[in-house]
């Protein structure tokens, strides 16, 4: 039940970005859902993409630094409190979220997010135990 | 393989007589024909008569790269032009080129020591040598190709550049020997491998490489990658160009310095006293045999120390270390001196890290600032911010253990720094003095 992000090692120059974005309109990859995490110097660009191994071939092509990490994607209750209820739940369990992020793509009642913890099987065999809603990844990829 | 079997494995005293008769003769005939020479001998208050023993090189006064550039272009050759057959050229990146001329005979001296230096690495009349040294005024190109005629292997004159033909050449023509800078050694693996070609699969046994500085590590790095030998050859147009010296196989442990074609010094660079064997200090130069550009006592302003230890190979002449850095590529960056060998070798050390890396050197008021550029690969690419920070860190703070000097890391993609066909840019230095 594990979705695949790739990340992208960015310098802080301008242009950068949109060079990503160019390759991957080249290669007619779809970007799903994307956070940028960023310092004076670097930046690192996560993706959640429809076609990954296109995806990581071009971005390799251009010259990029390019790694795949795996990311559990999560329904949250779209209602105050929804996440704060699935992040004591996992805190509870010993488990860290590294980073986090929405995804765009509106679902029924529920808000998505991407996930990335500290130990990933068994935040989602912990939140499936408690009927959290987590998407695999061929289904987000063309959500 | 010993190419010259009687000279190479001289005992020290025949040798040594050998040099004493050459210097003596090279004394008197610089001081007949360069009038250059024949006033800094009589500044010097010396004259050729005064050469009785190997020591007394001592009384000959330095040649530096000003004095070449001084008498540019041609005033320090020692036989009129109908005799040189061939010039070669400094690429003049640090200043006026400084340019050198060969005889008939220099020519085949030359070649006679690159062969020397072409069988020490492994290579025999068997071999292909694909010499990716650039051909030109650069003495790298035509020294290598004349020694491997000489020695008669089969010489692929690719020179630098082209790179992705180089790599379709290697995997039709199998060549046995690669020749070319270290860092061009490093750029082919790189492009084989985006070519989807494996070094493994070619059939090289060794690589000389040279014509700049590189380390232990580097070689490690490159044997790793390239799936051969890695040796160190030395030389500078000034004193003759490549095979002045050259690493053995056997022990790959120092490189040979022909002795019987060159007499080396060490000196402390600041006193300009010569120094024992193993103390490490700039290596100077004299020529015994060269006819159109004999030279004394030139500053190489090449650091490193001469072993006079036998040597496992047979060959009973001296070797010098590795090259360890520069006089001039010295930075001194709040008075500590730094080398950026120095910075290779600490960044080689760490395996997330690639050995590609510049430095750049500012000044900020007084003070000075040394930032290091370093390419971030897949080994060292991590999704979280932290990781990657925590890696500047550690560069950093090895940088600090080592070297003793505070440089600011920052992480750069994938080739963005300079990979020069020839020589790489290590160093930046943006302070106006």
């Amino acid at each position: 039940m594990h979705a695949q992000q790739i990340s992208v090692f960015l310098e802080n120059k301008a242009g950068r970005l949109a060079e990503v974005t160019k390759v991957l309109s080249q290669a007619g990859v779809n970007i799903r859902a994307l956070s940028l995490a960023d310092t004076s110097d670097f930046g690192i660009l996560r993706l959640i993409l429809d076609k990954n191994d296109t995806a990581v071939e071009a971005l390799k092509n251009a010259g990029f630094t390019v790694r795949k990490t795996q990311v559990a994607a999560v329904e949250v209750p779209d209602r105050p409190g929804g996440l704060h209820d699935l992040l004591e739940y996992i805190n509870g369990r010993g488990i860290n979220v590294e980073y986090m992020y929405a995804f765009v793509a509106p679902t029924k009642n529920n808000a998505l997010m991407i996930f990335r913890f500290d130990d990933a099987d068994a935040a989602v065999s912990a939140l499936a135990e408690k009927g959290f809603a987590v998407i695999d990844g061929e289904t987000l990829y063309t959500m | 393989m010993i190419f010259n079997m009687e000279f190479e494995t001289l005992p020290r005293e025949a040798l040594e007589a050998i040099q004493l008769r050459r210097l003596k003769a090279v004394a008197e005939r610089v001081y007949a024909t360069v009038p250059f020479y024949r006033k800094t001998f009589d500044e010097a208050g010396v004259k050729p008569g005064d050469i009785k023993s190997l020591a007394d090189i001592t009384k000959l006064p330095f040649t530096t790269k000003k004095d070449l550039r001084d008498n540019y272009p041609f005033g320090m050759f020692a036989v009129p032009m109908e005799n040189v057959v061939r010039i070669h050229a400094s690429s003049g990146t640090t200043g006026q080129p400084t340019v050198v001329g060969y005889t008939r005979r220099d020519v085949d001296t030359w070649a006679e020591l690159m062969a020397r230096s072409l069988a020490a690495g492994g290579a025999t009349s068997d071999d292909i040598i694909h010499n990716a040294y650039g051909y030109g005024l650069f003495t790298g190109g035509l020294g290598v190709h004349y020694g491997a005629e000489k020695l008669g292997a089969s010489v692929i004159p690719i020179s630098g550049g082209n790179t992705k033909r180089q790599i379709i050449i290697m995997r039709d023509f199998k060549p046995s020997i690669l020749t070319c800078t270290p860092s061009y050694a490093l750029h082919l693996a790189e492009a084989a491998e985006e070519m989807g070609v494996d070094f493994e699969s070619l059939l090289f046994k060794s690589g000389i490489f040279g014509a700049e500085p590189w380390s232990e590590n580097m070689r490690h790095e490159i044997e790793k990658k390239l799936y051969l030998s890695a040796l160190d050859i030395y030389g500078i147009s000034e004193v003759i160009g490549p095979g002045v010296a050259m690493e053995c196989l056997e022990a790959k442990n120092g490189l040979h310095i022909f002795e019987d074609h060159f007499i080396p010094e060490i000196i402390n660079p600041e006193t300009n006293e010569t120094l024992p064997p193993g103390a490490t200090g700039e290596l100077v130069f004299t020529s015994l045999t060269k006819e159109a550009f004999p030279i004394i006592r030139y500053r190489t302003r090449d650091i490193t120390s001469l072993s006079y230890e036998p040597c496992i190979c047979g060959r009973t002449m001296a070797r010098m270390k590795r090259v360890q850095g520069r006089t001039d590529d010295m930075l001194i960056i709040r008075g500590v001196n730094v080398f950026p060998s120095q910075i290779e070798a600490v960044l080689m050390d760490m395996d997330q890290v690639e050995p590609h890396y510049q430095l750049v050197v500012e000044r900020e008021g007084t003070l000075d600032t040394l930032t290091v550029l370093v390419e971030v690969g897949e080994k060292a690419f991590s999704d979280e911010i932290r990781d990657l920070q925590k890696l500047e860190k550690e560069i950093s703070h090895n940088i600090k253990e080592t070297l003793a000097v505070s440089a600011k890391v920052k992480l750069v993609e994938p080739k963005t720094i300079a990979r020069s066909e020839g020589k790489a840019v290590r160093v930046v230095d943006k302070r106006k003095l």
